[in-house]
């Protein structure tokens, strides 16, 4: 498979009950969520999704409590099958493998950290981390000093030898993370991994997890509820909802151009000038001449624009590519003006 | 007489004919196969007489040292130790030490056998519904039909003596354990087991690294259970022949011997209680995990 589509989730349905199948079809035609459940007593968890997923980027799926993202991420590893639909990864289709094949597959390419966290309340903090090594037969030695790593890299180091209920939901939630990165796998799914996280910490892991898709070379598949976490980490970000992605595309693509209101709702809140990029909002100027001391890149925030400018005491900033050639200007009139803006949306 | 006041009943004669039938086709069964079973059962008897053996011919000093290290590797408990030293102590001075080591050997020996058997047992019955489906009515069975029914094919089959003695043990004994490990290993958390699923355990992973530690707290109450079964049986057992702290109850209950009896049945719960401590002290001590730290 080419570099674009790592992995391929093609027309994935998921229906819950009695007998999935069955109600399939209702399903193709169009029956909603709540007609399925009160008359056919069926959850549809996931309806028609299609996306593709690069590989070394960030995936987020954001949506809110009962969406279907726990559900879709699970698909990844085929904890849970698909009613139909394929899942393609690395040029192979996860779901029609073996039990063999998809044990062998879990062990080396994939890793998970649970919202639950999902710890083994027998074992410590270091044979938690571990755990991944070990099922794959790796040497006692060797495993202990990769879960130390990353036991210290959650900042956990200390306490090696404490059992999971003697710590804090958050420290839990870092030996999951620790558990999941030990294991070293191209693939990270992670299912709202912050979520218990004090908000200094959770600041930190996400840098943290940007540095590693940068540094390792790591596809990264992350769930959250929080749309400041999805537009801090995603490259790309999908947004579910009732089972169905209703949006998707980058961070700015989904503040400015909201696909309909329950989407502008969460957007409203967001703080604009951390997403949108000068090269949005700039005027197209290339008279080399205007080049002022107030220089910005055309991928910079323009909070950080505003404050380059603002700082070499000018009204407008020159954005300069990484040639170094004018591309744009852009004023702090435009920033502030953008960043209030009322959000318009496309649909309804 | 009308059908209103009497239920539908086979005749006499049929049910006499029938009742006739069946034992005699058993009688016939037992006199073929008798001594086949009988062989197959040899290595149980060998071990049942060596450890027999052990227990009485060995000097008693040794066997309360003996009884006391396995107490405190147990339960870490002095007090359990010297509990379980002052009892066996008593009853050595009253005069019942070969009668309870007979025991002790008796219900040793059953206990393994069950344990050994009964986990297993469990553990297939945790991972197919379709062994849970056939093994529940025959535990049923097992619990609730009086201990003294399933003495007489026992007794038909091997006469009367340690091994079927043994066999009938073992039956009375069996469930809790083969119940326990069952439910230990279906009540491990969902979650869990996904994590486990997530990082491609095996199933033999999944059970010796998830299923087994985590249900071994309710095991260990089940091999609690059946250790106590075992104890109470071998008492009955006694009306078959096996030998210890039943006979002489026996003979008390035959003869009216009230102190006889009285004491016999408080060397037997002078064990018991001795097993049932170890036992469930230990079964605590592997749920230290489960406790949180006080300090930081
Ligand atoms: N095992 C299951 N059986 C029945 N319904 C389920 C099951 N798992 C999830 N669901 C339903 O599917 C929907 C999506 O759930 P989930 O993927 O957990 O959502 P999220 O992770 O976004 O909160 C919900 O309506 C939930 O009730
Ligand atoms: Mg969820």
């Amino acid at each position: 498979m080419s570099n674009k589509e790592y992995i391929q989730i093609q027309n994935i349905n998921k229906i819950f009950g009695p007998n999935p199948e069955s109600v399939l079809d209702l399903v193709a035609d169009g029956i909603g969520k709540s007609e399925l459940q009160s008359k056919h007593n069926h959850v549809l968890a996931l309806q028609d999704i299609n996306i593709g997923i690069k590989k070394n980027k960030i995936q987020v799926f954001m949506g809110l409590s009962g969406s279907g993202k726990s559900t879709l991420i699970r698909h990844l590893n085929q904890l849970i099958h698909p009613t139909s639909g394929n899942v393609i990864i690395d040029g192979e289709d996860i779901t029609s493998m073996s039990d063999k094949e998809i044990t062998n597959f879990r062990r080396n390419k994939i890793a998970m950290g649970f919202q639950k966290f999902a710890l083994l309340p027998h074992r410590t903090v270091l044979s938690n981390t571990y755990f991944g090594l070990e099922i794959r037969g790796v040497e006692k030695k060797e495993r202990e000093k990769e879960a130390l790593k990353w036991i210290d890299r959650v900042g956990l180091n200390g306490f090696e030898n404490y059992y999971p209920n003697q710590l804090s939901g958050g420290m839990q939630q870092r030996v999951g993370l620790a558990r999941a990165l030990t294991n070293d796998a191209p693939i990270l799914l992670m299912d709202e991994p912050f979520s218990a996280l004090d908000p200094l910490i959770r600041m930190d892991m996400q840098d943290m997890l940007v540095q590693l898709e940068k540094e390792l070379n790591k596809t990264i598949i992350f769930i959250t509820h929080d749309l400041d976490e999805a537009l801090r980490l995603g490259d790309n970000i999908a947004i579910l909802r009732d089972g169905k992605i209703i949006q998707e595309g980058d961070g700015q693509e989904i503040v400015l151009n909201p696909e309909n209101s329950y989407i502008s709702k969460f957007v409203s809140e967001v703080n604009r000038g951390r997403v949108i990029q000068c090269k949005t909002i700039m005027k197209k100027e290339i008279n080399q001449e205007l080049t002022n001391e107030a220089i910005v890149s055309p991928d910079m925030t323009i909070e950080e624009a505003a404050k380059i400018i603002t700082e070499s005491g000018l009204d407008i900033g020159s954005v300069l590519n990484n040639k170094g050639k004018l591309v744009g200007t852009i004023s702090v009139q435009d920033i502030v003006a953008s960043i209030v803006t009322p959000i318009k949306y496309k649909n309804d | 007489m009308s059908l209103f006041n009497q239920i539908p009943q086979l005749s006499k004669d049929t049910l006499r004919a029938g009742k006739k039938a069946i034992d005699a086709s058993f009688k016939d069964f037992s006199r073929e196969y008798g001594d086949l079973i009988e062989l197959i059962f040899e290595p149980v008897k060998w071990l049942l007489i060596k450890s027999e053996n052990f227990l009485t011919d060995t000097s008693w000093i040794i066997i309360l040292v003996l009884i006391a290290s396995i107490a405190w590797l147990g339960s870490k408990s002095i007090k359990i130790v010297i509990g379980s030293v002052l009892t066996l102590l008593l009853i050595g001075y009253l005069g019942m030490w070969e009668n309870t080591m007979k025991t002790i050997s008796m219900t040793f020996v059953a206990a393994i056998l069950a344990i050994s058997i009964g986990i297993p047992i469990g553990i297939l019955m945790a991972r197919s519904n379709i062994a849970l489906r056939i093994a529940s009515p025959i535990l049923d069975v097992m619990q609730t039909m009086p201990s003294f029914v399933y003495l007489i094919p026992v007794v038909m089959l091997l006469g009367i003596g340690k091994v079927p003695g043994l066999l009938a043990v073992i039956i009375y004994a069996i469930p809790p354990i083969i119940r326990l490990t069952n439910l230990g290993i279906r009540l491990v958390n969902n979650n869990v087991m996904e994590a486990g699923h997530a990082y491609g355990a095996s199933y033999a992973q999944r059970l010796t690294k998830i299923q087994i530690p985590l249900a071994l707290p309710t095991i260990m109450a089940g091999i609690n259970q059946t250790i106590m079964l075992a104890l109470s049986m071998v008492v009955i057992a006694s009306m078959i022949g096996v030998q210890g702290l039943g006979q002489p109850v026996l003979q008390a209950i035959q003869n009216q011997f009230f102190t006889l009896g009285m004491m016999n049945g408080f060397a037997i719960v002078g064990i018991a209680i001795i097993f049932d401590r170890v036992t469930q002290a230990y079964g605590k001590r592997m749920q230290k995990y489960q406790e949180t730290v006080d300090e930081q």
